[in-house]
C-alpha cells in the first residue's frame, strides 16, 4: 500500500514537473492531463483494495488484513494509529507488530500529509467524491450549515468512548473500516451505511461526511500537521479569480491563505493540516498557478 | 463602547455555539453508546477464537482487522457483519459448522496486533474458547443406551478433557451405559463434539464460560480435600463405621453383595448344579 503510494506519488511528481514550465487550460491540456491526479488516486485506491482482495479472491497473499491493520508478505505489518489509539485507551496492552505497523503508518504520514490517507487510500473517498461530482453536474446548493470544526468534537467523542465503556463504540459506525471491511470480509448491511453517507453529502451537507464530520480524517490530518508534502500556490499572481480550485477542492478554506495571502506576507504554501494533497486544484487551474512541492521555502 | 459590544455579542454567540455544538455532540454520544451498549453483546452461539480475553475487554481490544481470520489455515472464523447479531468487525466461530483444529503454533494468537488474543496463550490446551456442555440428556442417545461415543472421540484431549463414564442401564436391567462427560479444568471449548455429534441438533454445545459453569460459594470447602491436605480428621476422629447386618453376614470383598461370615468370596460355585439346587426343590 505504501509502497504503491510512494511510487506513483514519485511518477506523477516527475511528470508533473516536467510539464509544469507552460501553464495550459484543462481545455488545451486534454483529458487525461487534467485529470492526472485524479486517475492516480484513483488508481491507487483501486490497487491498494485489489491488492487486499487478491488473498481472499485468487489466493495470491500479499496483504492480509484490512486497513484496520494488516500484514504485507509477512513482513511489514501496518496498523492504523486511530484504531490502536482507540484500543490502547480501552485499557488493551499493545503488541509489538500493532505498535510497528502503527509507527510506520505515522511516520508516513506524517512525511506525505495526514489527509493524505483520505484522497488517495480511503474506500470512503469515491464515494464522497461521487456524490460531490453530481453535486457540481446537477448543481444542488442544498447544504446544512453544519461546521467543519464538528469533526474535531466527534474524534473527542470517539475517544472518549473507549476509556469509559471499554468498547471501541465508533467502530459500530465508522464507514471507513466498515466499508473497506465489508469489501475484502463481506459487506453485510455495510452497504445502507454507505448509502446513507452518499446521500447525505449528496442532499444534506457539501462535502458533508470528509469534510465536517469524520473523525478519522481529522485525526489523520492532525498526523499530518507538519507535513512535507503540500501544494503550493507557486505562481499566485496569475490567479484570475475564475474560482476553480475554490469549487473542485473538497476543503476549499484551506486555499484562501496561500493563494491570497501575498498581501499579508503569507507564504504560498498550504499548511492548513486539512488539505489532503488530492492535488484537483492543480489540474483544474486553466493558469497554473497550483504545484506539489514541500513546505520548505514557505516565501514567493 | 462600541467594540466592547461588538466583542460581547461575539463572545455570547461563540458561547451559544458551543453549547448548541456540545450538546448536539452529546445527545448524538448518548445515542451511539447506548446503541454500542446493545450492539456489543455476543450470542452464545459464536465463539471467539483461542487466547481472547473476556469480552468485555475484548470488545475494546479487538480492531477488527480480520489478521486472525487470514491466519487461520482452517478458514473456520467469521468477522461479524453489520446487521448480524455479532459485534460488527469481531471474530468468531460456530462450533457446529466448523471447529476449531487446535493448531499447536495457534497462528490466529500469532497475528493479532493487540492483545484482544493474549499473546501470552502458548500452549493450546490452555485455551479456554467456551466450555462443551452435555445440554439434552433426553436426545443424547448415549443416554438412550446407545453406543455412540462419537463426542469421546473426536476430542483432541480425549479422555481428559471428555471421558466416558460407565453406568448401570436402569431400563435394560442388564446394560451400561457410556455417558460422556465434559471436564472443564481441561476442555479448551474448540467445539470439535459440538460439530461431530450425529444428532440433527447437537447434544453437546460449546458454551461461553460464565453461561456453562456454575461457582461455589467462595466459603465452601470440601471436607475430603481439607481432610487430605491435612493428613487426618479436622475436628474429631471419625467413629468407625457400624454396618447392622443380618446375623451370620457380611460384606463380601467389593462390598457389593452379602455373604455368609466365613464363607467363600465368590457366592457361586464353580458347579452350575450348585446355584439350582440352593433354589430348593422344584414344586407344583
Amino acid at each position: 500500500m505504501l509502497i504503491l503510494n510512494i511510487l506513483l506519488i514519485l511518477s506523477y511528481w516527475n511528470f508533473t514537473m516536467s510539464i509544469r514550465e507552460k501553464p495550459l487550460s484543462p481545455e488545451t491540456q486534454g483529458w487525461l492531463r487534467a485529470h492526472r491526479w485524479l486517475i492516480a488516486r484513483r488508481l491507487t485506491q483501486v490497487g491498494v483494495l485489489a491488492l487486499f482482495l487478491l488473498g481472499p479472491v485468487a489466493g495470491i497473499r500479499i496483504i492480509e488484513g484490512n486497513l484496520s491493520a494488516s500484514m504485507t508478505l509477512d513482513v511489514l505489518p501496518l496498523t492504523d494509529p486511530f484504531l490502536l489509539l482507540q484500543s490502547m485507551l480501552s485499557g488493551s496492552l499493545p503488541v509489538m507488530s500493532g505498535v510497528i505497523g502503527a509507527l510506520i503508518v505515522l511516520v508516513f504520514y506524517a512525511l506525505v500529509g495526514g489527509r493524505v490517507f483520505c484522497s488517495w487510500v480511503c474506500p470512503i473517498n469515491p464515494v464522497t467524491d461521487a456524490a460531490a461530482w453530481l453535486r457540481r453536474r446537477f448543481d444542488l446548493r442544498g447544504n446544512s450549515a453544519l461546521s467543519r470544526n464538528l469533526r474535531y468534537w466527534l474524534l473527542g467523542l470517539a475517544l472518549l468512548f473507549p476509556p469509559l465503556t471499554g468498547v471501541l463504540v465508533w467502530e459500530y459506525i465508522n464507514p471507513v473500516s466498515m466499508l473497506h471491511r465489508g469489501l475484502i470480509f463481506g459487506v453485510g448491511g455495510a452497504w445502507t451505511i454507505i448509502l446513507a453517507l452518499f446521500l447525505f453529502d449528496l442532499f444534506i451537507a457539501k462535502h458533508g461526511w470528509c469534510g465536517r464530520l469524520c473523525p478519522m480524517g481529522v485525526f489523520y490530518g492532525l498526523i499530518g500537521s507538519g507535513a512535507i508534502v503540500r501544494v503550493r500556490a507557486a505562481a499566485r499572481e496569475r490567479c484570475n479569480d475564475c474560482m476553480d480550485c475554490f469549487a473542485i477542492c473538497p476543503e476549499p478554506q484551506v486555499i484562501k491563505p496561500a493563494l491570497k495571502g501575498a498581501g499579508e506576507g503569507v507564504g504560498p504554501v498550504i499548511l492548513d493540516r486539512n488539505c489532503t494533497n488530492c492535488g484537483r486544484c492543480i489540474e483544474v487551474c486553466p493558469e497554473g498557478v497550483f504545484r506539489f512541492a514541500t513546505r520548505l521555502h514557505n516565501v514567493s | 463602547m462600541a467594540t466592547t459590544k461588538q466583542s460581547g455579542i461575539t463572545r455570547r454567540r461563540m458561547l451559544g455555539d458551543l453549547f448548541k455544538t456540545a450538546c448536539g455532540v452529546g445527545l448524538f454520544g448518548l445515542g451511539l453508546g447506548l446503541y454500542a451498549n446493545r450492539a456489543s453483546s455476543l450470542p452464545a452461539h459464536a465463539i471467539r477464537p483461542p487466547g481472547a480475553i473476556p469480552e468485555d475487554d475484548f470488545n475494546g481490544a479487538c480492531i477488527r482487522c480480520g489478521l486472525c481470520v487470514r491466519a487461520c489455515p482452517y478458514d473456520m472464523l467469521y468477522l461479524g457483519q453489520v446487521g448480524q447479531d455479532i459485534p460488527t468487525g469481531t471474530p468468531y466461530f460456530i462450533a457446529r459448522q466448523k471447529a476449531c483444529e487446535m493448531c499447536e503454533d495457534i497462528p490466529c494468537v500469532a497475528a493479532c496486533p493487540t492483545n484482544a488474543l493474549d499473546h501470552a496463550l502458548t500452549d493450546i490446551d490452555d485455551a479456554r474458547m467456551g466450555l462443551a456442555v452435555l445440554v439434552d440428556q433426553e436426545t443424547c442417545i448415549a443416554f438412550l443406551g446407545l453406543r455412540c461415543e462419537v463426542c469421546y472421540q473426536v476430542c483432541p484431549i480425549k479422555d481428559a478433557a471428555i471421558t466416558l463414564d460407565r453406568q448401570h442401564n436402569k431400563r435394560s436391567g442388564k446394560h451400561a451405559l457410556f455417558i460422556p462427560v465434559v471436564h472443564s479444568e481441561r476442555c479448551t471449548g474448540c467445539g470439535k463434539c459440538e460439530q461431530a455429534c450425529i444428532l440433527e441438533q447437537a447434544a453437546i454445545k460449546v458454551l461461553p464460560q460464565h453461561l456453562a459453569k456454575g461457582e461455589l460459594g467462595r466459603h465452601y470447602r470440601l471436607g475430603w480435600e481439607q481432610q487430605a491436605k491435612s493428613g487426618g480428621p479436622l475436628v474429631s476422629p471419625d467413629p468407625e463405621h457400624r454396618y447392622n447386618l443380618p446375623a451370620g453376614m457380611e460384606y463380601d470383598h467389593a462390598g457389593e453383595g452379602l455373604i455368609e461370615k466365613g464363607g467363600t468370596a465368590v457366592p457361586f460355585s464353580d458347579n452350575p448344579l450348585d446355584t439350582l439346587n440352593q433354589q430348593g426343590p422344584l414344586t407344583e
